[in-house]
C-alpha cells in the first residue's frame, strides 16, 4: 500500500493528556531493561579497555585468567571470531569501533581490548580486572583547541555555507560583535547503562538490547556477522534513556561473538565507566562568532566558524555552525564547521547535535550585539526575522518564533526588565534574566506499520519504533486510537521488534513524527476495510502501510521548530555560585499529540540546557590521554537541587502544506537554553561568560563586573 | 583448605524470605537483580553516585550497590516491588504516574523507594540542608518544594523529569508546595 495521508482534524484522544500506558510498570518495577531479562544459562561478558591512548597490543595475558573460577572465555585480537565492518550502514560508513577484536591497533583510552564471559559477574569482573594486557605505546595527542594545526574543513553538505560578500558586510557595519565561545567534552549519561543479551535459538540471532532502533541494530549486526537479515532479531522493549548514544555499540557486536563462541546465552553490560569512552559524547566546540550590524540592529553580516574534534578512525562533525542558517536575515552569511582528529573516542549525536552548542554561541553572541546596539534582545530578533530562509531562499513551513516570544515575554513578565546589567541585588545575590531563541529541523524518515483489527474487538498496532522515555508508545495509541476513531483503551501498541519491518530510528525529534503518519495510514485504512461491514476472522484482519512513497514527495521547505526561552539567575560574586531561579520555554512544534508527556520532554530538554549551562564538563588528561572522574560524580549533570521551577508551554504552528503536522520535540528544549543562562549572567553581573560551563571558579576569576563590558 | 568464598543467608525482602548462597562479593543490587528475579532496582552506576538501585533497608533508604548481601541478612529490605499492596498503588507510585514524574523510567524505582523515605524522614522531624531552622524545638520544617529538591538530590534522573517528581512526591505527602 502507498500512502498518501492528508492532516485531518484533531479530534477526541489526540490533544488531551493520557499518561503512559506502560506507566503501571515503570512505577512498579515491572517494566523489564536489556539488562533484566533472564535466560536459563546465561553467562556475563566483563569488557577490558585499553590503557594507553595510542600504540599496539604486545599482549594479552589470558592464560592465568582462564584458570580463575567461573571463567568460560577470553575474546580478544587473538582469537575473536572474524566480523566484516565494509559495508555501508543506515549512518554510512560505520565507526571502525564495530570491528571490534579484529587487530592489535589501540587509538584512544578506553578502546576495547578483551571480553571475560563467566558464569557469573563477579567472576567476571574479578578476572577482567586480573587481565594483563601489554602494550607498545605511541605519542598521543588529546589537546584540543580552534588552533591546532590539524584542523580541516570536511567535504560534505553543510560543513561551508556562504551566501554574500561577508568582509564588505562587516565593514560596512555600525556595530561589530567578534568572540569566541567554547564547549566542553559533554555525555549522555544515560541512566540505564548500555546493555545487550544475544543467544542463539533454533538457527536465529536473538538480541534483547537497549537501542534507539532494534531494525537498525539488527541490520548492522547481520553485516557485520554475515547473517541473512532475516536470521537476525533484536527487541529492545524498555530502553533507560538513549539521546543518541545507543545506536550499534560494542556491547550488541561482543554479546553476539561470545554466544556465537561458547553456544549459550551472554548477556554484556557496560559499566558506567566505560560508557565515557564507548558510546559516543558531545565534541568540545570552540567557535568564533563575528555579527555585523546596522545602528537600528539589522543584520549585514553573519560568521560562525565551528570547530570540534573527532577521532583519528572515524570522521563525526558536531556541525554547530548550522544553527543560524535558518533563523535570521543577514546580507551575507558564513557558517564553517571544521574538525581536528585525535586520540579520543568517536564523539556523536548527543541531543541536538550542532544545534545545542551552536545556539550557545549565537544566541550569546546577539545579546552581546543588542547590548551593543542599545536594543532589547527580543527586538533584536524580531528585526532579522527572515521572510524565507536566508541562506537557502526557500518558504517556511511554519515559523511562529516571533509568536514564541511575544507568549514567553508575557508570561515572564519581560517588559518590566531593566535592561542594565549588575544593578539587582538581592542579599548576597545579583539578579538577572536572559532569553534566547531556540530551533530544531523537521526531520522524517520512511516507515512501515501494520494495524490489526482483532476478533475480540481490539486493535494491535505493530511498528519498529522505540521508546526511549519519550512517550512514543502513549503518542501511538492515542494516534492510532484517533485513525481508528476508538477509544484508545482498545488500542495496544507494540514496539521495539526488528521483525516489525523497517522504520524510522528514535533519533533527530524524527520519531514520532514519522511512526506517526505510518500508524495513522495504516489506521485510517482499516477503518474504511471495517467500515464495508463483516466478520472478522480469528486471525483479525491487518492492514500495512509504507510511507516511502508519501515521504518522498514532500515539498521542499525550511521545515523547523521554534522556541523561546528565558531564565532567571541569581549569582553570588563571592562564591561563584550560579543558580537558575526560573525558566520558561514556549515552543512553536507543530502538533502536539500528548500534552502530559510533551511538556515533561520540554522540559527535560531545558534542564539538559540548564546542565550544559552551569555544569557538565567532561575533563580529559593530556598525559595519560584518559578521563579525570569518569563517573557521575566526575562528570555531575543537574541533580534534582540544581532545577529549580521551570515551565514550558507552546503556541499553535499548523502547516497546512504537512501531512501530519507534527514536528518533533525531543530536542528543541535544550536548543537555546544555555544561552538564555548565560545571557541571563551576564544581566545579573555584567561579565560576559563564553565558556561553559560557567563555574564557579570563573564566576570567580571574572571579578567583579568592568564597567560598560565585561569579560570572562 | 582455601577460606569459604560463599555462604548461605537468607534474607528477607518484601515480607518474604528468600535462603540462596551467594559469593562473599555480592551486592545486595547483583543479588536482587541476578539471583531472586526482582529486577526492577536498577542499577545505574554500580558505585553509590545515581541512587537508582536505592531500596529501603528497616525503613530507611540506602543504595544496594554498596550494600554486601551477606551484610543485608537479617534487615527488612523493602525494593520497588515491594512497595504496592493488594489495594493498589501506593500514594508516591500514583503520583509519579499521574503526574508523569519519569520518562525513561530507569531512575523511577530509586526515586519512589527514596520518597517513601523522604517523606516519612521529614515526618519525624528530619533536618536537610535547606532547612532553615535545626533547632529540636523548631518542629518539623515545612516540606517546601526546595526541601523536597534538596532531600531527593540522590536520585539522579537524566531525562530532567525533577520538576515533575517534585511535584509528585508533594502530592504524595498531602502539602501543595511545588513553587
Amino acid at each position: 500500500m502507498s500512502t498518501t495521508t492528508t492532516a485531518g482534524p484533531v479530534t477526541g484522544t489526540v490533544g488531551a493528556s493520557y499518561t503512559r500506558v506502560e506507566g503501571l510498570e515503570k512505577v512498579t518495577g515491572a517494566a523489564r531493561y536489556a539488562g533484566d531479562v533472564p535466560a536459563a544459562e546465561l553467562a556475563h561478558g566483563w569488557l577490558v579497555l585499553s590503557t594507553v591512548a595510542r600504540g599496539r597490543i604486545r599482549s594479552v595475558e589470558s592464560d592465568p585468567v582462564r584458570g580463575m573460577p567461573g571463567v568460560l572465555a577470553v575474546l580478544h585480537h587473538g582469537n575473536a571470531p572474524r566480523v566484516d565492518g565494509n559495508y555501508i550502514g543506515m549512518l554510512g560508513r560505520p565507526d571502525p569501533i564495530v570491528e571490534v577484536f579484529q587487530h592489535d591497533r589501540v587509538p584512544f583510552v578506553g578502546w576495547p581490548v578483551a571480553l571475560v564471559v563467566a558464569e557469573t559477574t563477579e567472576q567476571a569482573r574479578e578476572a577482567a580486572e586480573a587481565l594483563v594486557v601489554r602494550y607498545d605505546e605511541e605519542p598521543h595527542d588529546v589537546a584540543f583547541s580552534a588552533g591546532h594545526a590539524g584542523i580541516y574543513t570536511p567535504d560534505g553538505d553543510g560543513m561551508l555555507v556562504e551566501k554574500g560578500d561577508l568582509a564588505a558586510e562587516l565593514a560596512a557595519s555600525v556595530h561589530v560583535v567578534d568572540a569566541e565561545y567554547t564547549t566542553p567534552e559533554e555525555h549522555h549519561g544515560t541512566m540505564e547503562p548500555h546493555a545487550a543479551m544475544a543467544r542463539w535459538d533454533g538457527g536465529r540471532l536473538e538480541v534483547v538490547d537497549s537501542n534507539q532502533g532494534s531494525m537498525w541494530v539488527a541490520q548492522e549486526l547481520a553485516k557485520l556477522f554475515s547473517l541473512d537479515p532475516a536470521s537476525v532479531r533484536v527487541r529492545s522493549e524498555h530502553i533507560g534513556g538513549a539521546f543518541g548514544s545507543k545506536g550499534v555499540r560494542v556491547h550488541q557486536i561482543l554479546a553476539v561473538m561470545a554466544a556465537t563462541v561458547l553456544d549459550r546465552p551472554v548477556r554484556v553490560v557496560m559499566t558506567r565507566r566505560q560508557m565515557f569512552s564507548l558510546v559516543g559524547y558531545r565534541s568540545p566546540t570552540a567557535q568564533r562568532v563575528r555579527l555585523g550590524a546596522d545602528a537600528d540592529g539589522r543584520l549585514r553580516a553573519l560568521d560562525h566558524q565551528a570547530h570540534s574534534l573527532t577521532s583519528t578512525v572515524h570522521e563525526f562533525v558536531e556541525a554547530s555552525a548550522g544553527f543560524g542558517r535558518p533563523m535570521y536575515a543577514a546580507d551575507a552569511h558564513r557558517s564553517v564547521n571544521r574538525v581536528v582528529r585525535l586520540d579520543v573516542p568517536t564523539p556523536t549525536f548527543m541531543r541536538a547535535p550542532g544545534e545545542a552548542p551552536g545556539s550557545f554561541a549565537l544566541e550569546s553572541a546577539l545579546d552581546e550585539l543588542a547590548e551593543r546596539c542599545g536594543m532589547d534582545p527580543i527586538a533584536l530578533r524580531a528585526r532579522n526575522e527572515p521572510d524565507v530562509g536566508p541562506v537557502s531562499g526557500l518558504p517556511f513551513g511554519s515559523r511562529n518564533l516571533l509568536a514564541c516570544f511575544d507568549e514567553g515575554a508575557r508570561r515572564f513578565g519581560w517588559a518590566d526588565r531593566d535592561p542594565r546589567p549588575g544593578v539587582r541585588r538581592e542579599g548576597r545575590w545579583l539578579l538577572g534574566t536572559g532569553t534566547a531563541a531556540a530551533t530544531f529541523p523537521v526531520i522524517v524518515a520512511p516507515s512501515t506499520a501494520a494495524v490489526t483489527a482483532e476478533a475480540d474487538g481490539t486493535f494491535t498496532v505493530r511498528i519498529g519504533a522505540s521508546d526511549v522515555g519519550t512517550g512514543a508508545r502513549t503518542a501511538l495509541t492515542l494516534l492510532a486510537a484517533e485513525a481508528l476513531d476508538v477509544a484508545g483503551e482498545r488500542v495496544h501498541v507494540r514496539i521495539g521488534d526488528s521483525d516489525f519491518g523497517p522504520a524510522a530510528i528514535s533519533g533527530g525529534s524524527m520519531g514520532t513524527r514519522s511512526w506517526g503518519w505510518a500508524v495513522t495510514a495504516a489506521g485510517r485504512d482499516l477503518r474504511e476495510q471495517l467500515a464495508l461491514g463483516g466478520d472478522i476472522p480469528p486471525q483479525g484482519i491487518t492492514v500495512r502501510s509504507d510511507t516511502s512513497a508519501a515521504v518522498g514527495s514532500l515539498t521542499q521547505k525550511e521545515r523547523h521548530s521554534f522556541g523561546a526561552q528565558f531564565a532567571e539567575v541569581a549569582v553570588d560574586v563571592t562564591t561563584g555560585e550560579v543558580r537558575v531561579r526560573r525558566m520558561l520555554g514556549v515552543f512553536a512544534a507543530g502538533r502536539i499529540v500528548n500534552p502530559l508527556t510533551a511538556r515533561s520532554q520540554f522540559v527535560g530538554g531545558m534542564i539538559w540546557g540548564l546542565s550544559m549551562a552551569l555544569h557538565e564538563e567532561a575533563i580529559r588528561d593530556q598525559a595519560t590521554g584518559g578521563h579525570v572522574g569518569a563517573d557521575l560524580a566526575g562528570y555531575h549533570f543537574a541533580a534534582n537541587a540544581d532545577v529549580p521551577l521551570i515551565e514550558a508551554d507552546w503556541v499553535d504552528d499548523p502547516d497546512a502544506d504537512d501531512p501530519v503536522g507534527i514536528k518533533g520535540i525531543g530536542e528543541i528544549g535544550i536548543v537555546g537554553a544555555a544561552a538564555a543562562v548565560a545571557n541571563a549572567v551576564w544581566h545579573a553581573t555584567g561579565v560576559r561568560h563564553r565558556h561553559l560551563p560557567i563555574r564557579p571558579d570563573r564566576v570567580l576569576s571574572a571579578g567583579a563586573p568592568a564597567e560598560g563590558d565585561g569579560d570572562a | 583448605m582455601a577460606p569459604s568464598t560463599s555462604s548461605v543467608i537468607t534474607l528477607n525482602i518484601n515480607g518474604e524470605k528468600y535462603t540462596l548462597p551467594v559469593d562473599h562479593r555480592t551486592t545486595l543490587l547483583d543479588a536482587l537483580r541476578e539471583r531472586l528475579d526482582l529486577p526492577g532496582t536498577k542499577k545505574g552506576c554500580d558505585q553509590g553516585q545515581c541512587g537508582a538501585c536505592t531500596v529501603l533497608l528497616d525503613g530507611r533508604r540506602a543504595v544496594s550497590c554498596l550494600q554486601l548481601a551477606v551484610a543485608a541478612e537479617g534487615r527488612e529490605i523493602t525494593t520497588i516491588e515491594g512497595v504496592a499492596d493488594a489495594d493498589g498503588l501506593h500514594p508516591v507510585q500514583q503520583a509519579f504516574l499521574d503526574l508523569d514524574g519519569y520518562q525513561c523510567g530507569y531512575c523511577t524505582p530509586g526515586q519512589i523507594c527514596s520518597a517513601l523515605a523522604v517523606i516519612e524522614e521529614h515526618a519525624a522531624g528530619w533536618p536537610s540542608a535547606v532547612t532553615a531552622d535545626v533547632r529540636p524545638e523548631a518542629g518539623v520544617p515545612p516540606l517546601t518544594a526546595d526541601e523536597i529538591r534538596e532531600r531527593m538530590s540522590g536520585n539522579l534522573c537524566r531525562c530532567g523529569a525533577y520538576v515533575s517528581i517534585v511535584k509528585a512526591v508533594a502530592r504524595a505527602a498531602g502539602t501543595e508546595a511545588v513553587a
